[in-house]
């Protein structure tokens, strides 16, 4: 009997367990442990230990590449927070029964192809366009604008594409807030902008910080969104480090680049679990917002 | 009646969490087809008790005997006992037939005899007609009598109830303790009864036990427990109870005592041995209390009051009563229209008295 | 804001969400090879899809490793999603919290990190890295899909079946998984959908052999517009908007 109970309790552990140890723990260690290691033709990677990987990232060359690609993810998420929020808020005063209707309306091109709408985009903007075709046909422009392959297009696909993950987690902050509070504010003889400032925003900063962790950081890796609306000289820190990794064959160095993204995904998580104990709320980001 | 027999012993049962000594060295008995209570406030380890009964929780020391064998090392799946949880618990993927089928099934019992037992199992809770419905179709009160018929149709030889009707409404309440005790009465069924509602324990239990902080406080029947508390904590669990401080002048033998309260000497009774000069405890319930107008002729002695505050309770009128010592007593009198001796006003000075032997007398306890 | 301004601004997000979508969609049976008039309608890129070899080998591929990744994933997904929900045991914060990083893990550092260990354990890049690979991005959304559901319930109800009688399995078996099963069933949809659909993890660690849709569909849209890629679009979009319709289906149906 009871050794039935250990083994259901083995496999149901185990499996998960070994498998999430072997497939993500212990790669990212790998990762770490490639990043400060010496590029070899012949066995990919070799000894001996150093950081030439990190001083190489220093290069000017380098260093402007991830400035750019930085800027352009910072953008797309600063312009997700200005449409999302809003866009959480509406949702939330809409009666119960509409809400999750309008949630899922949001989320559902999540689980479609990104790179196919990411394509869809593309055929939007192109100098043959819709967009164009439509300036030309009024009469506005006499030539087509350049919107494909700037910076502009990239930040814009980045947004389309993300757009559900920062929605989703300001959303179920929102929905959590108590309306009470807003009630007794306005007691209090709290104005609408003083109210959204002392008590919207700072009870739901950690949604704030989750929605944004989760749109600049996939958006920092996205490389076929650059590739296809960017062009080749707006890249993004995922197109250096595919680069890196299947043309010129320096891990080291490609690692080196992830190493950056790892670091900023630890920050932001800090952040998170700040601003959740700033907020007293048990931390941990709610798995039914998927 | 004849002389009732062990069918349960629980003993030197001992538990703790972390820090916290829920059960210490608790000893237990229960007869076979009595209706048995665990009444205690919230956390007095009654529901831990209940729960090693059915093999839910471990015990740290101690045994448990069914029937005279060892039942310890039996996991709960094993143990001829069934539960019917504070919560009900039904499974709500099942209808109600499958719900009370689900322990016949896992013990194996041949399919042509689990649907005549499961539809007299329903009958006895008059839920005939629900058998195919879901539980989320039911009213609490339905779904409490499927989570009792669920248990009982296993015929298990111990039934342990949590906090079962806690969760029902007081009228629903009400009818379902007699649904209870007659349920019980007809199946010959020890019940195992826990709960923190006094008024519950004794409507409905052949014995209850007292527990505080992991112990047993106070065993015996309902009345018992009512009328000679054995101490000054079930005194006070069980109802509303005044507190008077005494001391002893004069030990006459035989537990009668003269007593100092409030200022006169009286003659008392009490269980305990006591000595000249101790500290006692006189304790009187609201409804023994006599309240008089203080010109009448009073032939025995009497405490003199001041009405300080009059609640009328529909079926009682309640006076609480200030004594020149600062002690504030309640009186509970039936309410009576045609007796005009009843009619006090606020402020007036009244008698107090009590019929001699009611009262409770018990070492003084702060 | 007034609720004119509120309806107008969500009406405008969602239509500008929708728009590409519709504009592939429509597009895929647009006679006009390059998308600029309505050329009348057509069937024509789906019949040249369906006669490519190459990008038929692809989709098989692709529907072959997208449903033994969801399956597997879904299998040690659900277990784990019932461990973690049932069981005390050591590590267990451990492994709450991978999961959780491994959802949060920009898909990039996944990649390489997977394709790092793949090297170091030897494992050669093809059929067997997308499957480990792919299973490993979709475990945490069974697993927190499952639990989820589980989270939901009265689990006093474990301890009642086990009073009546109910040994381990049979509790697993009659209790926790037909409760689970829309959770599990839409977990793997979820999964199947994300599987088919992913392009940055399967771009680092498929191999020369192996083809699959979603990367054969990224090398074409690079070099240019190719009217069938439309059709196989439309294709991926609509059995992905298909099957999670039918997984939010699933879990709302006795809610």
């Amino acid at each position: 009997m009871k050794s039935s109970v250990g083994q259901f309790r083995f496999w149901a552990i185990g499996l998960a367990s070994v498998w999430l140890t072997l497939f993500v723990f212990f790669p990212n260690l790998l990762v770490i442990l490639t990043s400060f290691l010496t590029r070899d033709p012949q066995a990919t990677v070799s000894l001996p230990i150093n950081a030439d990987s990190y001083v190489r990232t220093l290069d000017l060359l380098y260093l402007q590449v991830l400035w750019d690609s930085l800027r352009m993810s910072l953008l797309a998420m600063v312009f997700c927070l200005v449409v999302g929020y809003p866009f959480a808020m509406a949702i939330v005063s809409l009666p119960k029964r509409w809400q999750p209707v309008i949630v899922f309306l949001v989320i559902l091109p999540f689980w479609t192809n990104s790179l196919v709408r990411t394509y869809a985009i593309q055929f939007i903007l192109g100098n043959q366009g819709i967009i164009n075709k439509a300036l030309l046909g009024l009469g506005l422009i006499d030539k087509p604008l350049q919107l494909l392959y700037t910076q502009f297009a990239v930040i814009l696909g980045l947004c389309y594409i993300l757009l559900p993950f920062m929605v989703l987690p300001l959303y179920s902050a929102l929905e959590k807030l108590d309306v009470r509070l807003h009630h007794a504010a306005k007691d209090l003889g709290a104005g609408p902008l003083s109210r959204f400032w002392h008590i919207t925003v700072p009870l739901t900063s950690p949604g704030i910080v989750a929605g944004c962790l989760m749109v600049l950081l996939p958006a920092m890796g996205m490389f076929y969104i650059s590739d296809l609306l960017g062009g080749a000289k707006n890249l993004l820190l995922g197109n250096v480090i595919k680069t890196q990794f299947l043309h010129t064959r320096d891990w080291p160095f490609g690692s080196a680049f992830s190493v950056i993204l790892i670091v900023l995904l630890g920050f932001m998580l800090w952040l998170y679990f700040r601003a959740s104990r700033f907020v007293s709320k048990q931390g941990g980001l709610n798995g039914s917002d998927f | 009646m004849n002389e009732p027999r062990a069918l349960l012993n629980l003993n030197h049962l001992s538990k703790t969490y972390g820090s916290n000594r829920v059960l210490d060295n608790f000893d237990l008995t229960i007869f076979d087809g009595e209706f048995f209570t665990l009444l205690g406030p919230s956390g007095c380890g009654k529901t831990t008790v209940l729960r090693m009964i059915a093999g839910l929780e471990d015990t740290d020391t101690g045994s448990i005997q069914l029937d005279g064998q060892d039942i310890g090392q039996v996991p709960a799946e094993k143990r001829p006992i069934n539960t019917v949880f504070q919560s009900y618990a039904l499974f709500p993927h099942m209808t109600v037939f499958d719900n009370v089928a689900f322990g016949l099934r896992m013990s194996g019992v041949a399919k042509e005899e689990i649907a005549p037992r499961v539809a007299e199992a329903l009958e006895m809770v008059r839920l005939g007609d629900f058998a195919q419905r879901k539980p989320a179709q039911l009213s609490g009160g339905q779904q409490q009598r499927v989570a009792i018929a669920r248990a009982v149709v296993n015929r298990p030889k111990l039934l342990l109830l949590d906090e079962s009707l806690s969760a029902l409404d007081y009228k629903l309440r009400q009818q379902m303790q007699i649904e209870l005790k007659r349920l019980q009465r007809k199946l010959g069924i020890t019940f195992v009864y826990v709960t923190h509602d006094q008024e519950e324990a004794l409507s409905m239990s052949d014995r209850v036990v007292v527990m505080n902080k992991g112990k047993v406080q106070q065993l015996g029947t309902p009345r018992e427990i009512y009328e000679q508390p054995a101490n000054l904590f079930v005194a006070k669990f069980i109802g509303e109870i005044n507190q008077l401080d005494g001391e002893i002048v004069a030990v006459d033998g035989n537990h009668e005592y003269e007593v100092k309260v409030e200022g006169l000497q009286w003659r008392l009774h009490a269980e305990h041995n006591f000595k000249a000069g101790d500290k006692v405890n006189v304790l009187l319930r609201p409804e023994d209390v006599r309240v008089e107008y203080i010109d009448d002729p009073h032939p025995d002695q009497y405490l003199v009051g001041e009405v300080v505050e009059r609640n009328y309770k529909g079926k009682t009128l309640d006076s609480l009563i200030r004594l020149p010592s600062g002690i504030e007593v309640i009186a509970s009198e039936f309410f009576d229209e045609d007796d005009p001796s009843f009619d006090y006003s606020l402020n007036q000075k009244v008698a107090i008295k009590w019929v001699p032997g009611w009262e409770v007398v018990l070492p003084h306890e702060v | 804001m007034a609720p004119i301004f509120r309806w107008g601004f969500m009406g405008l997000v969602l239509t500008l969400i929708y728009i590409p979508i519709l504009v592939l969609v429509v597009n895929s049976f647009n006679a006009s090879k390059y998308g600029i008039k309505w050329g009348g309608f057509t069937f024509k890129w789906y019949e040249k899809f369906w006669n490519n070899d190459g990008l038929m080998t692809a989709a098989l591929n692709s529907l072959t490793v997208s449903i033994v990744a969801a399956s597997v994933a879904t299998v040690i997904g659900t277990l784990a999603a019932v461990a973690l929900h049932r069981y005390q045991f050591k590590g267990k914060a451990l492994l709450s919290s991978m999961v959780f990083v491994s959802m949060l893990t920009p898909e990039i550092v996944m990649a390489i990190s997977l394709l790092i260990v793949f090297m170091a354990l030897g494992i050669k890049l093809g059929f067997i890295s997308l499957v480990i690979g792919h299973i490993t991005f979709c475990l945490p959304f069974v697993i927190v899909a499952v639990y989820s559901r589980l989270k939901g319930f009265d689990m006093k109800m474990l301890e009642a079946a086990r009073d009546l009688g109910a040994s381990e399995s049979s509790i697993f078996w009659k209790i926790i998984l037909p409760l689970a099963l829309p959770a599990i069933a839409s977990g793997w949809l979820l999964s199947f959908t994300l599987s088919l659909d992913d392009v940055i993890v399967s771009a680092f660690v498929t191999g020369p052999g192996y083809e699959i849709l979603p990367l054969k569909v990224y090398s074409m849209v690079r070099v240019g517009v190719s009217p069938e890629v439309n059709a196989i679009s439309t294709i991926l979009l609509v059995v992905s908007l298909v099957l999670v319709v039918i997984s939010q289906l699933l879990l709302r149906e006795d809610k």
